[in-house]
């Protein structure tokens, strides 16, 4: 019961200190919707190989995972903002144990990211996609499944790192490519072969392929497929984060 | 039963030796405190009370629980306002102290009712729905004080609790913390490197310096031991000063590094005219005379052989090869 407040509460700060910050939940729309808009109007004219569909369709799945992707990661990046601000300590003190503090912090990040997400899929409304709202609650565990991937991911980087600086060198190596080699703005069908292992690591690639079969009905690799790594990166991300959580807080 | 009771409580940082066979008993309801000056091994003393630092060797009991063996208990029944900020900007006061209870397991109603009472106490009622960054640096403290005891904790410790504040805010702070210690019936530790401020608010104070416990006792006493005035005399010819050894009122005497010669006597009113008459009738040529009652800081020179705010300026590197330097050729 105590284990479970603490998780509670460390979850009600991260959320509470997101609806506090507006600028941040507009300027990560905003950077969606340049996405899907700009990016989006100005491709749908080239012709990929392998997709015979509008390109804005293709791209929307993209972007939601893209949005998983940035919101999910900089979740990670309250760890430094804590250290940088003191308010560690208060949490480090506190007598609750070190996998409690990941979860909570894992289910606030996962929180942000999903509810950001969200607002994403409603946007499809105004862009013109059909979304099969009948798969929501499927949608929503992809969600989940990806966001906590990738909160936990950040968590464990940034348990490592003492400085904001550090975080983002770090970031810029992984987030940038996770982003294109997951399939999210172009078909997987047309890669030259070296990109294709890079591609079949990366968890972000099942999330995406999961999210385009779920709302807009296209595949690429097999739905079954993508929930089992997405299940089992959760797990093994969740305990490499505790872990790193014990071994450094 | 002790609130605190520290056992040879020691922490070595590779060579350097910060906290040094430390021996303390703090009694229930007493409000301790712990002065040096910067790096003297304040916050390393804190820091293993507070269980997050593990000493090297030699153990404390908190409240019964010992630091090692069983850090949650004593995690649960202390409080602990750090040195550096920690709370969290973005959110409102309220916030803060609410997510303070839950990480300690408190109940919502049970926490809600014991905020009431703490945000009262320390007077920040109608700023409990701003955001803490719109606080000022007193309000910030104060709320952090409330913060560390919404869990009701038995020991709280405060380390340097109003480093940076002006000093009418550090006043009010004092005022808050000697209320606190007095309606909560708590035990408060804390550190310090004002001497106003551990006069003002210790029961009894341990000088620390360099790792080791120099001094222990009620401010009264430590002041007492070493007269209750202090007459500084400049002199033409310093050499001559040995002679005012000899007189029976006098029970102290040093040469400062300016060459004043300071005596320390019980009645300084009183003494000035014998000590003239005394120069006059030996040939020793006094050119001035001041009159000062004795306060922590003289106890403190005494103690540790220099002022404590020269070294507030010293920085941590030059700080760090005293020590080593020292602990070389002294200890």
């Amino acid at each position: 019961m105590t284990e479970f407040r603490a998780i509670k509460a460390l979850w009600y700060r991260e959320v509470k200190a997101y609806s506090n910050d507006r600028p941040r939940i507009i300027s990560s729309l905003v950077r969606s919707l340049l996405w899907l808009v700009i990016f989006g109007s100005g491709f749908s004219a080239a012709r990929f190989s392998g997709l015979d569909m509008n390109y804005q369709e293709f791209l929307f799945p993209g972007i939601i995972g893209m949005s998983l992707l940035f919101t999910s990661m900089f979740a990670g990046i309250s760890v430094i903002w804590d250290r940088e601000f003191g308010f560690l300590k208060e949490i480090v003190v506190a007598p609750i144990s070190r996998s409690s503090m990941l979860l909570g912090r894992v289910l606030g990040g996962a929180t942000i990211a999903m509810s950001e997400a969200t607002l994403i899929l409603l946007l499809s409304f105004v862009i013109g996609v059909q979304v099969n709202w009948i798969n929501l609650p499927f949608i929503l565990i992809t969600m989940f499944l990806i966001s906590s991937t990738l909160v936990s991911i950040g968590l464990t980087v940034a348990s490592f790192i003492e400085s904001f600086e550090g975080f983002n060198t770090i970031m810029s190596f992984v987030i940038m490519p996770m982003f294109f080699l997951s399939g999210a703005i172009f078909p997987f069908g047309n890669m030259p072969s070296w990109m294709k292992p890079l591609v079949y690591c990366n968890p972000l690639s099942y999330g995406v392929d999961a999210m385009r079969t779920l709302i807009i009905g296209v595949t690429y690799l097999n739905i079954y497929l993508d929930f089992a790594v997405l299940g089992a990166c959760t797990l093994f991300t969740l305990s490499l984060g505790s872990r790193a959580f014990k071994a450094r807080m | 039963m002790n609130a605190i009771e520290t056992i040879n409580l020691t922490k070595r940082f590779n060579s350097l030796t910060a906290v040094n066979n430390v021996n303390i008993s703090v009694k229930e309801g007493e409000v301790f405190g712990l002065l040096g000056p910067n790096g003297a091994g304040k916050t390393t003393t804190l820091s293993m009370l507070c269980t997050i630092l593990k000493p090297t060797s030699g153990t404390a009991l908190v409240n019964g629980f010992d630091v090692v063996k069983n850090p949650d208990d004593v995690r649960r029944s202390i409080g602990i306002v750090f040195q550096d900020p920690s709370l969290d900007n973005r959110l409102t006061g309220m916030d803060n102290l609410r997510i303070h209870a839950a990480l300690y397991g408190m109940p919502d109603d049970t926490a809600i009712d014991r905020i009431e009472r703490l945000v009262s106490l320390v007077g920040l009622e109608d700023r409990m729905q701003h955001l803490v960054k719109t606080y000022s640096g007193g309000m910030r403290r104060r709320l952090e004080i409330a913060r560390g005891l919404v869990h009701t904790p038995k020991v709280l410790f405060l380390d340097e609790p109003t480093l940076g504040l002006d000093p009418q805010t550090r006043a009010k702070v004092w005022e808050y913390i000697s209320n606190i210690a007095k309606s909560e019936k708590i035990t408060v530790i804390l550190t310090t490197h004002y001497m106003e401020e551990a006069e003002q608010l210790c029961e009894r104070i341990a000088i620390i310096d360099y790792g080791k416990i120099v001094a222990l006792d009620t401010p009264h006493e430590l002041t007492r031991k070493i007269g209750n005035e202090v007459i500084t005399l400049k002199l033409v010819n310093t050499s001559q000063a040995d002679a005012f050894k000899k007189l029976d009122y006098v029970s102290g005497m040093k040469i400062g590094e300016n060459g004043d010669v300071s005596l320390s006597v019980h009645d300084g009113a009183e003494a000035i005219p014998k000590i003239m008459n005394f120069a006059l009738e030996n040939n020793i040529k006094v050119t001035g005379v001041e009159i000062q009652k004795v306060t922590l800081n003289e106890v403190f020179m005494h103690y540790v052989g220099r002022e404590i705010r020269d070294e507030a300026e010293k920085d941590g590197r030059l700080q760090t090869l005293r020590y080593q330097l020292r602990a070389r050729g002294r200890i």
